[in-house]
């Protein structure tokens, strides 16, 4: 639904999009005027508060049919502000919502300032801080201002780096720190693009510069400025130097909304300039790299999230993995007769993915962090025992495992059978490898864990801590919405997309998948997946396991070597100059 | 003569960019910073933009300045400012590159259409309504008035960040380090006689916003600054973070903004909208809440994570 320039007037229940934003920024002032324990009793009222209005949001943009549009202070763009929810802002404030509330319960317990673990300061922290990055997504949501959206960029990046460091030990700060400098860098260059872009053509507002905006240099330039920033926000390969150290000691409810939510700000913020504000200076290949970046991420995310020896570190490679697949609708939406990105059945399933993760990787965060908090070490190789001490934290793990493979039926299966769709509609053949390959990538390290979860403890059982239960149903919950997400089908997508599960073709693709993984995951990770008992150090055997090994540290080294900040500024750099070039020449082409 | 003058300041600039970037010794760097801050408010005169060049002046060189030196000192002064920087190797490209992308940027520049599309004709026509004669102000507190809240909320946002780096054990106690000096020194004395001045000032930076270049970012930097100046003069402690008073008073600011906000709704049809006749005392009212919040959010930031118990 793209946006209309001619709706420059306020529409009714407008201002719920204002409360939709303020709602949790008072929560924030209130909870740092009571300080101490009521920042969590702040918080857990605001919650319910803001999910009633989403659904609001929903109910009224749904029954009118139109976006919903609120002129800030009664001026209309360009000198005014406006908040306008299209559907696919609706979309992210329900489901935003929905993870919020998922988080806080579960978090209830770990940030209690009653607990003597962790304390006062983080635990009131923890609160501010959820309810921060809440209205601060929220915003980015509902702008159609560049402007305002740089402050809600500002706003999101100082309420998540505090989350990285909650623990306050020396290598949290440091990885704070990192992530706070990569941040700011990428805020920068998006401000950079933003201030071209009002030079150009005096106006910030992203339904008029849709309008005005032509493919001239200082578009392009603007454009390759502002989609390096929110790549580098956003952690997409090779600018994920923060991601990893960053979730290494976060606590996990910290890390859910790190991967969960506060990525998918910038990322849907990119999304509105490509597909709202400047989608006729976008070019083909410019939308083909993007995908690329996608797809090498995939790669190198999945293969070092397989090597890794601790399960929250797993669970974070797969989110540098999983954040190449909400690249690859990009390419999929480029329309080649009007030479422009259009709104149309990529989009949804790119949309469909970013939400269907933001569900599944916040359960699957948790369902870590729960089993962390019980074992008292994450050691994967050492997992074993756990399934029978916690079927419900283990049944989280691998529904939320299903949904991030897109196996049928959840909502990131639609998503892929959108994409597959465009990608046959369009005859772009190579991004059904990717979207086919990537969900093996998947399997293959979801079934690393389950398999080492559902051994049988060699020796003596392992020491279990009791969890709280409400945690591990909050979590199992969120997982289950992510599956739920599959009854899109029902309403808004078309139904032809869904199909009988047990059906032949879809049964052997999704064997198919399943087998792959199996295959990746026995080839690439650290000790071989069906070894009795996995000894402190395992001799690699066979000629194919031993290649796959030496592949593996490649990858390894590639990642690490990214990580670099050297490397990284220069691929910072390198990004920027490379869109430039390609909406240039796509444009001359 | 003008033209020999902006010459002159934009070579300086450049000169100064590249000290700052270049300096081995981080103390080095930073005064270098300081200074090109300084000049690049002057440049910001030249250019006509007298609230940029004030809130440049205040925020950019003065109070980053401060932190800046703050973070050298704790480092300790003798740091290699380049000792980190990792693979020299890289040094080559990494350098072309920057040249690349500025040089792009700079082509970018040049090709802005010659007389650039600007809102200012739109803000001079609704200025009028706004009942401020500043419209800077005008655009900060009525048409992207939404904004400026945000940009407060965001430094409160900041100062939950700063905070949380504390220990466990000095958690809601005083931040930063008590200082001491010289009773009879010069610090002592200037933070004696400094302050009164620099109130009145500031109060007056911030009266004058409404019509005048101003307002209250740049008043509340020079009120914080005296606040900090007492601080390191060791005439006063800071606060310990736990105080009700404190936090009531870090929020007061944006709540009032909000409040206005939504009586906007009552009276004039529209959230943040004025009711006609009220526009220039509601503004006021709002930068005048504003001040004292910003005022002590900018300081305590500057002062840091808690450090110590609330002992004095």
């Amino acid at each position: 639904m793209p946006p209309v320039p001619e709706q420059a007037v306020t529409s009714a229940g407008g201002l719920l999009l204002v409360i939709a934003v303020l709602l949790p920024f008072v929560g924030v002032l209130i909870g740092i005027a009571l300080r101490g324990v009521h920042a969590r009793r702040v918080a857990l009222c605001t919650l319910p508060l803001g999910l009633a209005i989403a659904i609001a949001i929903a109910v009224t943009v749904l029954q009118s049919g139109a976006q919903l549009t609120y002129l800030l202070g009664g001026w209309a763009p360009p000198l005014g502000v406006a908040l306008r929810a299209d559907m696919a802002a609706v979309v992210m404030l329900v489901v935003v919502a929905v993870v919020v509330c998922g988080i806080g319960i579960y978090a209830c317990d770990d940030f209690n300032p009653a607990r003597e673990s962790p304390g006062p300061r983080a635990s009131s922290t923890f609160w501010l801080l959820l309810l921060a990055v809440w209205g601060s997504l929220n915003l980015v949501f509902v702008s159609g201002d560049l402007f305002t959206l740089y402050v809600a960029l500002e706003l999101l990046t100082f309420a998540g780096v505090p989350l990285v460091c909650l623990d306050g030990r020396g290598d949290t700060l440091r990885a704070a720190l990192r992530y706070l400098l990569f941040a700011l860098l990428g805020s920068l260059l998006y401000l950079l693009g933003a201030v071209l872009l009002y030079g150009a053509y005096g106006t910030l507002d992203i339904a008029l510069l849709r309008a005005a905006s032509v493919p001239e240099p200082v578009t392009w330039a603007a454009l390759a400025l502002a989609t390096t920033g929110l790549l580098a926000k956003t952690a997409l390969f090779p600018l994920h130097i923060w991601l990893p150290p960053a979730h290494a000691g976060a606590p996990a409810a910290a890390s859910a909304v790190l991967s969960a939510l506060v990525i998918k700000g910038s990322w849907f913020l990119l999304i509105r300039l490509w597909f709202d504000a400047l989608p006729g200076v976008v070019t083909f290949s410019a939308a083909q790299v993007l995908g690329a970046l996608g797809a090498i991420a995939i790669v190198v995310g999945s293969v070092v999230a397989l090597r890794q020896a601790r399960l929250k570190l797993l669970v974070a490679y797969s989110t540098v993995a999983q954040i190449g697949y909400l690249f690859l609708m990009f390419p999929l939406a480029f329309d080649a007769g009007s030479n422009m990105l259009v709104h149309d059945a990529a989009l949804t399933g790119g949309i469909l993915q970013g939400i269907s993760h933001a569900t599944a990787k916040a359960s699957m965060f948790m369902a870590a962090g729960l089993i962390s908090a019980a074992l008292g070490h994450d050691r994967i190789a050492d997992l074993a025992g756990v399934a029978r001490a916690m079927p419900i934290t283990v049944l989280t793990f691998a529904v939320a495992g299903i949904a991030l493979m897109g196996i049928v039926p959840s909502g990131a299966y639609l998503a892929k059978k959108l994409l597959l769709e465009s990608a046959a509609d369009s005859g772009q053949w190579w991004w059904t490898l990717v979207l086919q390959g990537g969900a093996a990538f998947t399997a293959g390290y979801v079934v690393l864990v389950l398999v080492n979860v559902l051994r049988r403890p060699g020796g003596a059982h392992p020491v279990i801590k009791r969890v709280p239960a409400v945690s591990e149903y909050a979590a199992l919950a969120l997982a289950v919405c992510s599956l739920l997400l599959a009854l899109a089908a029902l309403g808004p997508l078309p139904a032809h997309l869904i199909s009988n599960p047990l059906a032949a073709g879809e049964l052997l693709a999704t064997l198919l998948v399943l087998l792959g993984g199996v295959l990746l995951a026995q080839g690439l990770s650290l000790h071989p997946l069906f070894a009795a008992a996995p000894a402190a150090t395992m001799p690699a055997s066979g000629l194919l396991r031993r290649s796959a090994g030496a592949t593996g540290v490649m990858f390894a080294r590639i990642d690490l070597l990214a990580r670099g900040w050297t490397v990284a500024c220069i691929s910072l750099l390198v990004v920027a100059l490379l869109f430039g070039g390609l909406l240039f020449f796509g444009a001359r082409g | 003569m003008m033209t020999f003058v902006n010459l002159l300041l934009a070579v300086l600039l450049l000169a100064l960019a590249a000290w700052t970037t270049l300096a081995r010794n981080m103390f080095a760097a930073v005064v270098g910073f300081i200074a090109y801050g300084a000049l690049l408010a002057l440049a910001w005169v030249q250019l006509s933009g007298i609230d940029i060049a004030l809130t440049e002046a205040a925020i950019g060189s003065g109070l980053t300045g401060l932190l800046l030196l703050n973070a050298a000192s704790r480092l300790h002064v003798n740091a290699n400012a380049g000792g980190n920087t990792g693979r020299s190797r890289l040094r080559v490209p990494a350098a072309l590159l920057s040249a690349a992308v500025s040089g792009a940027l700079m082509l970018c520049v040049f090709a802005l259409p010659e007389t650039p599309p600007t809102l200012a004709p739109d803000v001079a026509a609704n200025l009028a309504s706004t009942e401020v004669r500043n419209p800077i102000t005008a655009v900060l507190l009525a048409f992207r008035a939404m904004d400026t809240l945000l940009e407060a909320i965001v430094l409160l946002f900041a100062l939950i960040g700063v905070w949380s780096l504390s220990s466990d054990p000095h958690w809601g106690g005083r931040p930063g380090l008590r200082q001491y000096s010289e009773p009879n020194g010069i610090l002592a004395y200037t933070a004696r006689v400094l302050p009164p001045i620099g109130i009145v000032v500031g109060a007056y930076i911030f009266w004058t916003g409404a019509d005048y270049p101003g307002g209250k970012f740049q008043g509340a930097t020079l009120l914080a600054a005296m606040w900090l100046l007492v601080l390191m003069a060791g005439l006063a402690d800071a606060p310990p973070i736990r105080r009700t008073w404190l936090r009531v008073a870090l929020v007061a600011g944006p709540l009032a903004f909000i409040a206005v906000g939504f009586l906007g709704l009552q009276t004039a049809g529209a959230f943040l909208a004025y009711p006609e006749g009220f526009v220039k005392p509601l503004i006021i009212a709002i930068e005048l809440a504003l001040l004292p919040s910003l005022t002590l959010v900018l300081g305590l930031l500057l002062l840091g994570a808690p450090l110590r118990g609330e002992e004095p």
